[in-house]
């Protein structure tokens, strides 16, 4: 690490650096991981809070009354009122539930729902881990959630629980392979399981043109059914059968009160995201456009040497925060310099861009549950495996043979 | 102990079947219905309604109070359809009494009935859609029924419970202000009942959720004694307004809709839902007639408060918004009524329960029972 900055300050590229502390080169990753992963679960529990008051709005104007607006102006302050609300009720465990399954279940499913956000792009450089296989990381630690839940379905001993854990159960199995089907079809076209790179394989091409929906029709295909695979995914209606109210009182969170129940619920709205910021990776070219981002300065390629180097030095595959050091140099000398300015610029531009299809993407998944009623179970795994998995079938295969004939 | 094939093991496992208690307080039994299901897997085997839970003796109450003093007590059984509940008591003490009622009441008592039809029709579409887990039409279905339930509190002084229809004629009569929001709401009703078939009706998930699940046939909808809405979605054409006409029905030219198939089979729970919609149209022609036609003169045939029958016996049955409600009042004589029994539509509709909801699958008892649309209040009394 240390050499690293000093080759870097050789280069010459070093009076834009002033030379960090000489510390223990694991230190730096050590506290980036910690500060980072900090900042996102902070983040994530925000985002929570201003997608529930956000659905909770929009719910409200789609059912033609006002939604919250009470607590404080215009509502705002409504989901932290909630929150205070669950964290004061009594936690309540079933006489007949599992001790550890019934403890370890919120846990795992909000494990679930986080770690996917270590390797989740939030633009170019603002990224926690730029992990090789970063998509394969997300599609697996999804799955611990299911754990997680299967784990609610049988810990608290109920069988309204238990209902709606086999009822995940089932869903699972329909759900996850025509997605991965979905997601093959993009990792043949880029070439790669790196979300950077698939997103930078998005940028050729004039403006917008350059996403995969636009570059293959297999791709156009696929996105439409990996949001109906995500919205089965993350348990929205049409799909949310494994919480069906009016049929299975709360599915497997029937049992669970207080802040065990808030974590279900967050974990609810970080999953929603992650889908919402994959189909936007994949399929809709992440940060690139609509909003052109401001063309960085010729000597912006210093600042990418020094990147890979410590992406290099980090070893293998599996590279660094690399994006708290940009942060932390980019305070430390560059703040004020124009470089420095462009970057910031370059990046924040890059996370409206995210946000922007993000956010858009999440409104239709609120507008898709005030609007249409529950799919049955049957139907379920019948449109999953009898539709959605020959057409992905046909999509994978579709992509595969436009790689090889016109590469 | 070994097995060959995955079959084998599969067969040497022990299976039982799960009983599971849904109500009396689960979200979608419709107030305290507890139902006892039989279930393997998500198939359910058996259903065991158990009701009771809102008894509030009725008919009993009923025998020690005079009768216009029974008029509050049925408005609380069908809540939903409290400006219908009162007819046929009332029309039963008016035959043993012979009581004439002028004709201005019955225009009155026959706009507002269909209106409070339809204002439980909503209510009913409504329910159904979040039974099956569409949340937004029951907040649409709201805002119509909103519009009515101020009519109702503008002419009878309630929102919920009326004791607007009194034995000898109607509590008050109509104003040119009331008239004027009754057209101005039927304007507004035949402008979104079209949306509404748009955002339910037609939706691609409600009909896979209804066609075809809970075939009542047209045999065993009669043997079961359904009426309403419920027997009409079996295809049986049976309307107490047009088969046994009171309060000058007979007047009015208004169509009984049935269930056809139009989805899937006759007599599945869509043909019962689309009967109630189409009943809701049919109830606005109704409405519109009777308005027009509203005849001068009084609204009330003074009979007094307290008032002794001469013995005899009488039922009369009329169209509820769910079914035939029938009172036979049996009087000895005196101001009270010797015996007071209700045949309550609800009650009677939700015998078939358990014939319906075998080999279905758990969501599809959900849909069934909110296809019948019964009201607790009606059926424990």
């Amino acid at each position: 690490m240390n050499d690293v900055i000093q080759t870097f300050h050789e280069s010459g590229a070093g009076a834009l650096f002033p030379p960090l502390l000489h510390v223990p080169s694991w230190l730096p990753f050590v506290l980036a991981y910690l500060v980072g992963g900090g900042i996102i679960v902070a983040f994530m529990a925000i985002m929570a809070l201003v997608w529930t008051y956000g659905e909770r709005r929009i719910a409200g104007f789609i059912q033609v009354r006002l939604g919250p607006n009470r607590v404080g102006p215009l509502g705002i302050l409504q989901p932290l009122a909630d929150a205070i609300k669950l964290l004061a009720k009594e936690d309540i465990m079933p006489s007949a539930a599992n001790w550890s399954l019934f403890t370890a279940a919120p846990i795992l499913v909000f494990l679930g729902a986080m770690l996917p956000f270590a390797v989740l792009p939030f633009s170019e450089r603002i990224v926690l881990t730029n992990m090789q296989l970063g998509l394969y990381f997300v599609l697996a630690f999804q799955a611990i959630e299911v754990i997680g839940i299967l784990m609610a379905g049988w810990g608290p001993g109920s069988k309204w629980s238990l209902y709606g854990g086999m009822r995940l159960a089932a869903q699972m199995l329909s759900y996850e392979i025509p997605m991965g089907l979905c997601v093959l079809v993009v990792i043949f076209l880029a070439g790669s399981l790196n979300l950077g790179e698939i997103v930078a394989w998005q940028s050729q091409g004039p403006w917008i043109l350059g996403w995969a929906i636009f570059r293959s029709p297999a791709a156009f295909v696929a996105f439409f059914m990996f949001y109906i695979a995500g919205l089965a995914g993350t348990k929205r209606a049409p799909f949310d059968l494994p919480e069906a109210e009016s049929e299975l009182v709360a599915g497997y969170h029937t049992e669970y009160s207080g802040l065990r129940f808030a974590f279900f619920f967050m974990s609810e709205y970080a999953a929603m995201y992650v889908v919402c910021a994959l189909a936007a990776i994949l399929f809709l070219g992440g940060w690139h456009g609509p909003i052109p981002r401001p063309a960085l300065p010729e000597n912006a390629a210093f600042f990418n040497a020094w990147l890979d180097a410590i992406h290099a030095q980090a070893g293998g595959g599996l590279s660094v925060a690399a994006s708290l050091e940009v942060f932390a140099a980019t305070l430390a000398g560059t703040a004020f310099s124009r470089l420095g300015l462009t970057i910031a610029a370059y990046e924040i531009v890059g996370v409206i861009n995210m946000f922007l299809k993000a956010f858009g993407l999440y409104f239709v998944m609120i507008w898709v549950r005030w609007t249409l009623p529950r799919i049955r179970i049957d139907q379920v795994m019948y449109l999953c495996l009898k539709v959605l998995l020959p057409i992905g079938l046909v999509c994978a295969t579709w992509a595969a043979i436009q790689v090889v004939v016109f590469p | 102990m070994t097995h060959e094939t995955t079959r084998e093991y599969a067969d040497s496992l022990r299976t039982e079947e799960l009983l599971i208690n849904m109500g009396p307080q689960h979200p979608s039994t419709h107030g305290v219905l507890r139902l006892i299901v039989q279930t393997d897997g998500e198939m359910v085997r058996r259903t065991w309604p158990q009701i009771g839970f809102l008894h509030r003796c009725f008919e009993k109450i009923a025998e020690s109070l005079d009768y216009a003093k029974v008029i509050p007590y049925t408005d609380r059984m069908d809540y939903l359809g409290s400006m219908n509940n009162p007819l046929p008591f009332c029309l039963a003490v008016e035959k043993l009494g012979g009581f004439a009622v002028p004709d201005r009441a019955s225009y009155l008592r026959v706009i507002m009935a269909e209106l409070n039809r339809i204002a439980s029709h909503l209510l009913a579409f409504g329910t159904y859609a979040l039974d099956l887990g569409a949340f937004t039409p029951f907040l649409y279905g709201f805002r119509e029924r909103e519009m009515i339930l101020s009519i109702f509190e503008k002419i009878s002084g309630g929102r919920l419970l009326y004791h607007y229809p009194r034995i000898g004629g109607v509590a008050r009569d109509m104003t040119p202000e009331i008239a004027a929001d009754i057209r101005a709401f039927l304007v507004q009703m035949r402008k979104v009942w079209p949306e509404y078939n748009t955002l339910l009706s037609k939706n691609q998930i409600f009909v896979k959720r209804t066609a075809n699940v809970g075939v009542i046939p047209r045999e065993q909808a009669i043997a079961y004694g359904l009426t309403g809405p419920c027997l009409r979605g079996s295809g049986v054409a049976f309307d107490l307004r047009k088969a046994h006409p009171y309060c000058g029905y007979e007047h009015f030219s208004f169509d009984v809709p049935v269930g056809e198939g139009a989805m899937g089979t006759t007599g599945d729970c869509w043909d019962r839902y689309w009967v109630r919609m189409v009943e809701m149209m049919e109830s606005c022609k109704i409405v519109e007639q009777a308005l027009d036609g509203l005849p001068e003169g009084p609204f009330f045939e003074k009979v007094g408060r307290s008032f002794d029958l001469p013995e005899g016996e009488a039922y009369v049955p009329c169209e509820n918004p769910r079914g035939e409600l029938g009172f036979y009042v049996v009087a000895d004589g005196s101001s009270k009524a010797l015996r007071v029994k209700s045949r309550a539509p609800s009650f009677c509709n939700l015998c078939i329960t358990d014939a319906v909801c075998r080999d279905v699958l758990l969501a599809d008892v959900v849909a069934i029972i909110g296809s019948i649309d019964i009201v607790l209040g009606e059926v424990d009394r």
